[in-house]
This record gives structure tokens, C-alpha cells and sequence, in this order.
């Protein structure tokens, strides 16, 4: 059994299908990437796993229990973690404090929240960075911080919408460095959309590619790389 | 929490605070009755701004209605004590279960059906104005007419009936701010105190970290208006009459928000140094009018007026974060020096 199985989840916004019968597993310890062109109904699909919406049909199941339809709260005590695509720090916070937050999921104690935060921005690269405000921040490293605090929450799964975006290939191979790390120690799956091609490649052992809110293609990387659905829609002639 | 009470602030902050709490134990021995009459008003200031605080500057739910809490425990232990004999302390227990059970369904109406911001503001002023207009109507507890305490000159302070000297009332009013300052300090370092302020930051945020939003915005209004009606008790005993035109009006509701937001929303010296400075300003600027012989009505008012707009211009955090740096002590974020 798959750690996450979603099955024919459907969300449609005011007649517009934005997702559409949209089923895949991810399994325990696995790294699974869902790409696909602008507007494919990627962050719908997470925001429906997440809990930020309620599917209009199909189930999401999150180790054998049902997950859809409960509150986004609920749902990261479950075992998910997510990060936002437009980033939302705590910004009259410290970016320890911001991370102690999510820490906070795991535990009652602000001590030992604060060990943990403590590690999450060390293991991103914030933790010089921990006293600051989170409204000093650049942009990329607010990414940081997203990622820092939802690992903090201690997740099964970490899904990260487009935490690459806006990085340097330097930062993002730092970045792909850090989730396979975490990936290879302490057996954390992970869930990302991701435009950066670069990014997939290196890190997602499966591929779905979403186009107009349906799955185009499935499979290893290498294989939806050359799909000619895929090269049409998303990824353009000269990828080959 | 409670490892947060015994986590010391810096040994220079220890000091400040130290030198603070003997000046502020020692002045009715030193003071006259009128500067005596100005520090009561402020310690009140500090002890409710300290109260609407915990909702506003910690959870980030705008109340302009605690006017309510300030009136509704007023109104009962008043009318326990006058029509029972009930000591003011037992009416304390009773006025702050009957405002948190107020203030839990005012939250619970406005946090299930997601009213924020203003329109949460605004269900709090058609709150405190309902029961303006209600009071004014009940006569068992005297109506428009107003209630009255029984004053009688008295050769001792009784503590246990409230009904004493003015240092007496200063020294309940000074426990009482120091004890919600106390109490304020552990929450503000607490697994609650962290998720309010997440709330108050991004709600949607706090929510996919596994904050149940709805339950702490709950605690935030339940024990805000439970503390709130504690300052009414003091007021009922402290002033011995009570009138809702004047207990429940809008503009009680706003002189109290005044000190916070002047020193510093969501910090916890705000409150007191806010109260501060707007109340000893005011009562300056009266007496300085009075010696003049001049005679201006709501002069006050608009001297509020303009205290917020110069910090809102020149401060916009408050007095209090931009002190706090200068004085080298960071007691509000231990985790930030």
C-alpha cells in the first residue's frame, strides 16, 4: 500500500474543470514530482490533498486513512507538511520563531520546539539567519524558511510547491542536496511540483504531468522526458 | 509556560524592572492623593490594555467592544454585593465565568461563520451597544438611573469587601497589573502564545501547520474578556457607581485600546508604558487648562487624537519596540537577542 493514494479527485472552480479525475500514489520513502504547463491544476491538486479545499469527488488517503474533507490542521497532524507557492511567512516574526511554529505539531514544549527549529534552518541554511525577522528576508530564502517550517512539523510527507522557483542552479543543486539528505535519512516522502526541469530530474524517482487538470503521462523521469504529449504541451521540441 | 515564568530577562532589563516595581510599591508614601488618583487610572489602563492585548495584540482579533466585559463585570459584582452581601471577590469569579461565557459566544458566532477584521470589530460594538441599551432598561440593577455602591467612611481598609482607602485601591490595582503582566509574559512564551501569534500573522499559514485556529482564537477571547471583567469589578468598587451610558459606551472601549497600541501592540511592557504616558499627559494637559481657568470639553479627547497620530507617523510599532532597543534590554523576543 501506498503511503498516499489519491484516486479521481476532481475540483471544478465556477464551471472551470480545474482538476479532473486525477489519481496517483506516492510510496512510503519515495520522491514523486508533478509537473505540467501553467494553469494544469498542479497547486489545486496539492491545496486538495493539503486541505486547503475540499475535493468535489475522489478520495484522498494518507496511510490507509481517509483524509479528504478534514481541516488543513487536522490533516498536517495526519503526517503532511506543505509549503506555499507565494510564500507566507509569519513576517513580525523571527525566522526561529517562525519555525518554532511548526515545531510545535510535534511537541508542547517551546524548549525542545526550539532544538528542532534550531536543526530545520540549520539543515536549509537559515541558521545564521535565525534571529532576524522573517520580513528581512530575500525571497529565496523565504522559500527556505517555508520548507524549514514545514519540516519542522515533523511530516510523513512534505509536499512543496515549486520551492525552486527563483533560485540560482548553484542554490538549487544545494537545495536538491538538502531533500535527498533528508530523503536517505530519515526516509521522508516528498510531493513537489516543480517547474525546474533540473530540480526533477535529479531528485524524483516518478513523474506525473498534469495538462488542462487531467494526467497526461506517468512514469520514470527519463521516460516522460521523451513522451510526446509531454513535449508538446510543457516541455517544448527542444528538450530532446 | 510555567518554565517560561522562571526564564530571567537580561540582568540589566532585571534591573529596570526591579528599580520599577520599588518606585511603584513605595510612591503612596510619597505622593499626594491627586498623583495617588493618577497612578490608580494608570495601573487600570495597564491592566486592561494588558487584557485587550492578549485578543488584539497577541491572537490579532480586533475587539472595539470591551466596553462589554468592563460593564458586565462591573454590573455583577455590584449587584451581588449591594442585593446579597457577596464579597467582591467571590462577584469577581462569578463577573469573569459570566464575560469569558460572553466572550465565548461572541467568538464562537464570529470565528464559525469567519468574520474577521473589521466586521469582527464591528460585531463587538453592536455587542458592548446592545447591552448599553439593555442595562438601561433592567431595573433590578437600577436601570438608566445608575447603581449605586454604599460609601461610608470607614477608620480601616477592608480587603475582603473592597471598601476602603485610595492606597488600598492602588495597591489591589498594582497586583492586579502585575499578575496579568506575569500571566501575560508565561502565555506570550508558551506553545499558546507561539500560535497566536502565528494566527495573527497568516491565518491560512498557522492552519497548515497544524494549528486548530478556531480553538486558540477561542482561548484568545475567553480569557481576554475574563480578565477584562476584572477591571470592571475594580471599577464598580473603585468609583462606587455605575451607569451604563457611561460603563458601556464606545469611547471606554477606545481609551482602553489607546495604551497598547501607543506602547506597543503585542508586547508585553506596551500595555503599562502606554498607559503610561497617555493617562499622565492627559491628566497634565487638564491640569494645566484647569490653572488656566479655562473650560474646554472633550479637550481630552482630542488630545488622544493626536498622541495616536504622532506614534502612527513617527512610531508606527509603538513607543515600546523603539525604546526597547536603545535601553539594551529584549525581554519581548528572548529567542530574537
Amino acid at each position: 500500500m501506498a503511503l498516499l493514494e489519491v484516486r479521481n479527485i476532481s475540483k471544478t472552480f465556477r464551471g472551470l474543470r480545474a482538476v479532473a479525475e486525477v489519481s496517483f500514489d506516492v510510496p512510503e520513502g519515495g520522491i514523486v514530482a508533478l509537473i505540467g504547463p501553467n494553469g494544469a491544476g498542479k497547486t489545486t491538486c496539492f491545496n486538495m490533498i493539503a486541505g486547503s479545499f475540499r475535493p468535489d469527488g475522489g478520495t484522498v488517503t494518507l496511510a490507509g486513512r481517509r483524509i479528504d474533507g478534514l481541516r488543513q490542521d487536522q490533516i498536517c497532524h495526519a503526517g503532511i507538511g506543505r509549503t506555499f507557492q507565494i510564500v507566507r511567512p509569519f513576517a513580525q516574526l523571527t525566522v526561529e520563531e517562525n519555525v518554532i511554529v511548526g515545531a510545535l505539531n510535534a511537541t508542547g514544549s517551546v524548549s525542545v520546539a526550539r532544538g528542532e527549529a534550531r536543526r530545520a534552518l540549520d539543515m536549509v541554511g537559515l541558521g545564521p539567519k535565525a534571529g532576524q525577522m522573517a520580513a528581512s528576508l530575500t525571497l529565496p530564502e523565504r522559500k527556505r524558511l517555508e520548507i524549514a517550517r514545514a519540516m519542522a512539523t515533523h511530516p510523513r510527507i512534505l509536499l512543496l510547491d515549486e520551492v525552486m522557483a527563483g533560485l540560482r542552479p548553484l542554490e538549487t543543486d544545494q537545495m536538491v542536496q538538502v531533500f535527498r539528505t533528508l530523503n536517505r535519512e530519515t526516509d521522508l516522502t516528498i510531493l513537489l511540483i516543480e517547474h525546474v526541469m533540473r530540480a526533477v530530474m535529479a531528485l524524483a524517482g516518478h513523474v506525473i504531468v498534469l495538462n488542462h487538470g487531467e494526467t497526461i503521462c506517468a512514469g520514470p523521469p527519463e521516460q516522460v522526458v521523451r513522451d510526446p504529449a509531454v513535449l508538446e504541451c510543457y516541455l517544448g521540441e527542444e528538450a530532446l | 509556560m510555567i518554565q517560561a515564568l522562571f526564564d530571567w530577562p537580561t540582568p540589566r532589563a532585571l534591573a529596570v524592572w526591579a528599580a520599577l516595581a520599588v518606585c511603584l510599591l513605595l510612591a503612596p508614601l510619597v505622593v499626594g492623593s491627586y498623583a495617588l488618583s493618577v497612578l490608580v487610572l494608570v495601573l487600570y489602563f495597564a491592566y486592561v490594555g494588558q487584557a485587550w492585548n492578549v485578543m488584539m495584540g497577541f491572537a490579532g482579533q480586533l475587539s472595539l467592544g470591551h466596553s462589554l466585559y468592563i460593564g458586565v463585570g462591573a454590573y455583577v459584582s455590584a449587584v451581588l454585593f449591594v442585593r446579597y452581601g457577596v464579597s467582591p471577590w467571590a462577584g469577581a469569579v462569578a463577573a469573569m465565568a459570566i464575560c469569558a461565557v460572553i466572550g465565548a459566544v461572541i467568538g464562537f458566532l464570529a470565528f464559525r461563520f469567519s468574520i474577521s477584521g473589521v466586521y469582527f470589530a464591528l460585531l463587538t460594538i453592536a455587542f458592548a451597544e446592545f447591552s448599553r441599551i439593555g442595562f438601561d432598561h433592567i431595573s433590578f440593577v437600577g436601570a438608566s438611573a445608575g447603581l449605586f455602591l454604599p460609601v461610608a467612611q470607614r477608620t480601616h481598609n477592608d480587603l475582603l469587601h473592597l471598601r476602603g482607602s485610595p492606597v488600598m485601591f492602588y495597591y489591589v490595582m498594582l497586583a492586579l497589573s502585575a499578575l496579568a503582566l506575569f500571566l501575560c509574559r508565561a502565555l506570550r512564551g508558551s506553545k499558546t502564545g507561539y500560535y497566536w501569534l502565528a494566527i495573527r500573522e497568516d491565518q491560512e499559514a498557522a492552519q497548515a501547520l497544524g494549528i486548530d485556529i478556531f480553538g486558540y482564537k477561542m482561548r484568545a477571547v475567553v480569557l481576554s474578556a475574563a480578565m477584562t471583567s476584572l477591571g470592571g469589578v475594580f471599577f464598580a468598587f473603585y468609583y462606587n457607581n455605575l451607569f451604563p451610558e457611561q460603563i458601556f459606551a464606545i469611547n471606554r472601549s477606545i481609551e482602553l485600546i489607546l495604551g497598547p497600541i501607543i506602547g506597543g501592540l503585542g508586547t508585553l511592557v506596551g500595555p503599562l508604558l502606554g498607559a503610561f504616558v497617555l493617562t499622565v499627559l492627559a491628566e497634565s494637559l487638564r491640569s494645566a487648562t484647569d490653572a488656566l481657568g479655562l473650560n474646554l470639553p472633550g479637550l481630552q479627547l482630542l488630545f488622544y487624537g493626536v498622541c495616536l497620530m504622532v506614534v502612527i507617523i513617527f512610531l508606527p510599532n509603538g513607543i515600546w519596540p523603539a525604546l526597547k532597543g536603545r535601553l539594551g534590554f529584549d525581554d519581548d523576543r528572548r529567542s530574537g537577542d
